[in-house]
């Protein structure tokens, strides 16, 4: 008896996880075939490209949001374009830190002009990707 | 201890505390940059300072976790371990390599790593959680092949138990799934979507079979009880595990650009996610109950069975507050994902590393059976100190998040992101409070190693 429960509990183990992996990569599958309509991949420019890259080589996610996910010290930006517009966002990186006391700060960047266009169309083909009318509103 | 070769542990266990200790000071800089935002700026930035606090929390468990296989296979194999000498060369390796990435992040600013690391050969930094430079990836990735040659080496040489077994394979999972680290398309969505390939299928996957496979141990050494008993509770924890968590990932597919079935298909699956967490609970009181043995090592006793009851608060309650999509379209990224993410990562990794020390430094440390009276009633108070503050860290980032939730995201005028944090800073300063009780927990933690004159005396 006991011989028995031991087997099928490690058979429910190799037989359950190895089931629910391959419906996880059906579902992936599925996922990837219809992703172009949502993510507007057409739209990704060069420009586009190189402001990920800045995005990431400035660690912008460890303090901010995108999409919801990354830290939570400072605002959302998957939808700062529409929340701000391009000029707003670039005279903004560009007058970092503000210094007030007191107040969180944002580090200054030296980001080129060329670098904060790049960065002002990644967030822009971020916002638009269709992601189920998240944030709720545009405060993020 | 039985073999010789397990005391390569107690290195392995004696960086763990160390980096614990630097998670935690880093955490409490972080807290203070909460309330007081030009805290140490421009000296360490918060994107900084996070990156140490994480990057430190996962080192130091990456080492628990090797440390206690270094402990537990050559135990259940009854044999020596394979190659001490490897697992001294790969712990040195680790150690240099996760201290220089450390001292990368605080000695120049982030986009100069990236730059004089090479990151535009292979573009894999700037991630959450893997902000690594990609050499270091690469590093961990050799590391974790060595180390699973070795412990796999012992296993297959020796007897094959279902605890080493089930630990080998959440070991070869961990390494396989942070693979995934490497895929960094320009396609932000196909980024977030494999991102989540290491985070979530390695805590809510993987992970959990190291932890059942550890408690597992910890259960049989101090109660007794049959180890069929045990491995069958132990096959259907991890059963339970991944079928719930491998389709629970959807619960973070809802709001990525993902198709939206995601929002059935995760919120289904990851509410079932709290299953395994409460069976462990179960399965570790109903051991402890039916023991056969009354074993000295209280302290360790009160440790797994804390593991067991903390990760299913803070996995399973705390993970089901948020998980289902109409929920979690108000709570996406705001301080409730913050208060899960302590409580969870505390009560299941923490807290399963700090079991197996107290279980296994005892013995690594040449004593009989376990630590004497005074040292323990020390690792108590400790045990208490830090889980009590964890508590309050929690409970003061819901209320946080609550109103941060009904300020920013609910209310009929909308507040801006930076007025919702100033009308909530109140918590976030007792969150610090109950950081700084956290931090005198882990000190009086690390003075329990050193009483004087302490022999355990069997009665
Ligand atoms: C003194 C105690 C601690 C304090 C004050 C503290 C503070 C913080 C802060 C302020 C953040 C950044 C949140 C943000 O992105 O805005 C953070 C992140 C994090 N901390 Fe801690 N922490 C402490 C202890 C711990 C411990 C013990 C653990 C692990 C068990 C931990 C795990 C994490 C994790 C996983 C994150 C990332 C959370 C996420 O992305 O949701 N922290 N911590
Ligand atoms: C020990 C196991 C677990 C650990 C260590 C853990 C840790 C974390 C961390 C650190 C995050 C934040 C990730 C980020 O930075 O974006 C997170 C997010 C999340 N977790 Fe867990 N978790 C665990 C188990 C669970 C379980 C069992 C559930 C569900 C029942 C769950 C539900 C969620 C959800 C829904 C999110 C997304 C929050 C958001 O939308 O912002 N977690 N978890
Ligand atoms: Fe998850």
């Amino acid at each position: 008896m006991s011989r028995f429960t031991q087997n099928s509990s490690r058979n429910l183990f190799y037989g359950g996880s190895l089931f629910f992996f391959f419906v996880l990569i059906g579902l992936t599958f599925d996922t990837m075939g219809g992703l172009s309509k949502r993510d507007h991949r057409e739209n990704i420019t060069p420009q586009v490209a190189h402001g990920k890259r800045i995005w990431e080589a400035n660690n912008c996610v460890g303090c901010h949001t995108i999409m919801g996910e990354g830290a939570y010290f400072a605002p959302e930006l998957g939808n700062v374009y529409a929340r701000r517009g391009p000029d707003f966002i670039k005279g903004w990186i560009q007058s970092q830190p503000t210094g007030v006391k007191g107040r969180r700060q944002m580090p200054q960047f030296h980001l080129t002009e060329e670098e904060l266009d790049a960065i002002v169309a990644f967030l822009k083909w971020t916002g638009e990707i269709n992601n189920a009318k998240w944030p709720p509103n545009v405060e993020g | 201890m039985n073999y010789s070769s397990q005391s390569v542990a107690k290195l392995y266990f004696i960086a763990a505390i160390g980096l614990f200790v630097g998670q935690i000071l880093f955490g409490l800089i972080l807290g203070t940059q909460y309330v007081i935002g030009d805290f140490l700026f421009p000296a360490i930035p918060f994107n900084v300072a996070r990156m140490v606090h994480s990057n430190l929390l996962i080192v130091w468990l990456l080492f628990g976790f090797m440390g206690s296989a270094y402990f537990l296979v050559p135990e259940e194999a009854e044999r020596e371990l394979y190659s001490p000498l490897l697992a001294k060369i790969l712990f040195w390796v680790f150690l240099v390599a996760g201290a220089l990435t450390i001292v990368g992040y605080l000695s120049v600013p982030y986009a100069t790593l990236t730059k004089i690391t090479g990151d535009d050969l292979l573009p894999t930094m700037g991630r959450e959680f893997l902000e690594q430079p990609t050499i270091t990836k690469i590093g961990i990735v050799i590391v974790a092949l060595g180390f699973l040659f070795n412990i796999g080496m012992t296993i297959l040489k020796g007897r094959k138990t279902s605890i080493s077994l089930v630990l080998l394979t959440g070991l070869v999972g961990l390494a396989v799934f942070f693979l995934f680290s490497f895929y960094n398309p320009e396609n932000l969505v196909l980024d977030k979507y494999f991102w989540w390939w290491v985070v979530h299928l390695w805590v809510e996957g993987v992970w959990e079979l190291i932890l059942g496979a550890i408690l597992a141990f910890i259960l049989i050494k101090l109660t007794g009880v049959d180890r069929e008993v045990i491995d069958k509770w132990l096959y259907v924890i991890i059963a339970m595990s991944l079928i719930t968590g491998l389709i629970g990932t959807g619960h973070h597919f809802y709001w990525i650009g993902t198709p939206e079935y995601w929002q059935i298909w995760g919120s289904v699956f990851s509410a079932l996610e709290p299953i395994p967490f409460f069976m462990m609970a179960v399965f570790a009181f109903n051991m402890v109950n039916k023991r056969r043995r009354e074993h000295p090592n209280e302290v360790a006793t009160l440790w797994a069975l804390g593991t067991s009851i903390m990760s299913f608060l803070g996995a399973g309650v705390w993970g089901f507050l948020h998980t289902l999509a109409p929920v979690n379209y108000y709570t996406h990224g705001t301080q409730i994902t913050a208060a899960h993410g302590h409580m969870a990562f505390y009560g299941a990794y923490v807290m399963i590393v700090l079991s197996m020390i107290s279980y296994a430094m005892p013995l690594l440390r040449g004593k009989a059976i376990c630590n004497g009276r005074k040292s323990q009633t020390l690792e108590k108070w400790a045990f208490w100190l830090m889980t009590i503050s964890m508590v309050f860290i929690t409970l003061f980032l819901t209320g946080a998040g609550i109103l941060q939730v009904w300020l920013q995201r609910i209310a009929e005028t909308p507040m801006s992101f930076m007025e919702t944090q100033d009308q909530i800073a109140i918590f976030y300063w007792l969150r610090l409070i109950s950081g700084l009780f956290f931090l005198v927990g882990l000190v009086v933690y690390i003075k329990s190693f050193f009483v004087k004159n302490d022999e355990f005396v069997p009665t």
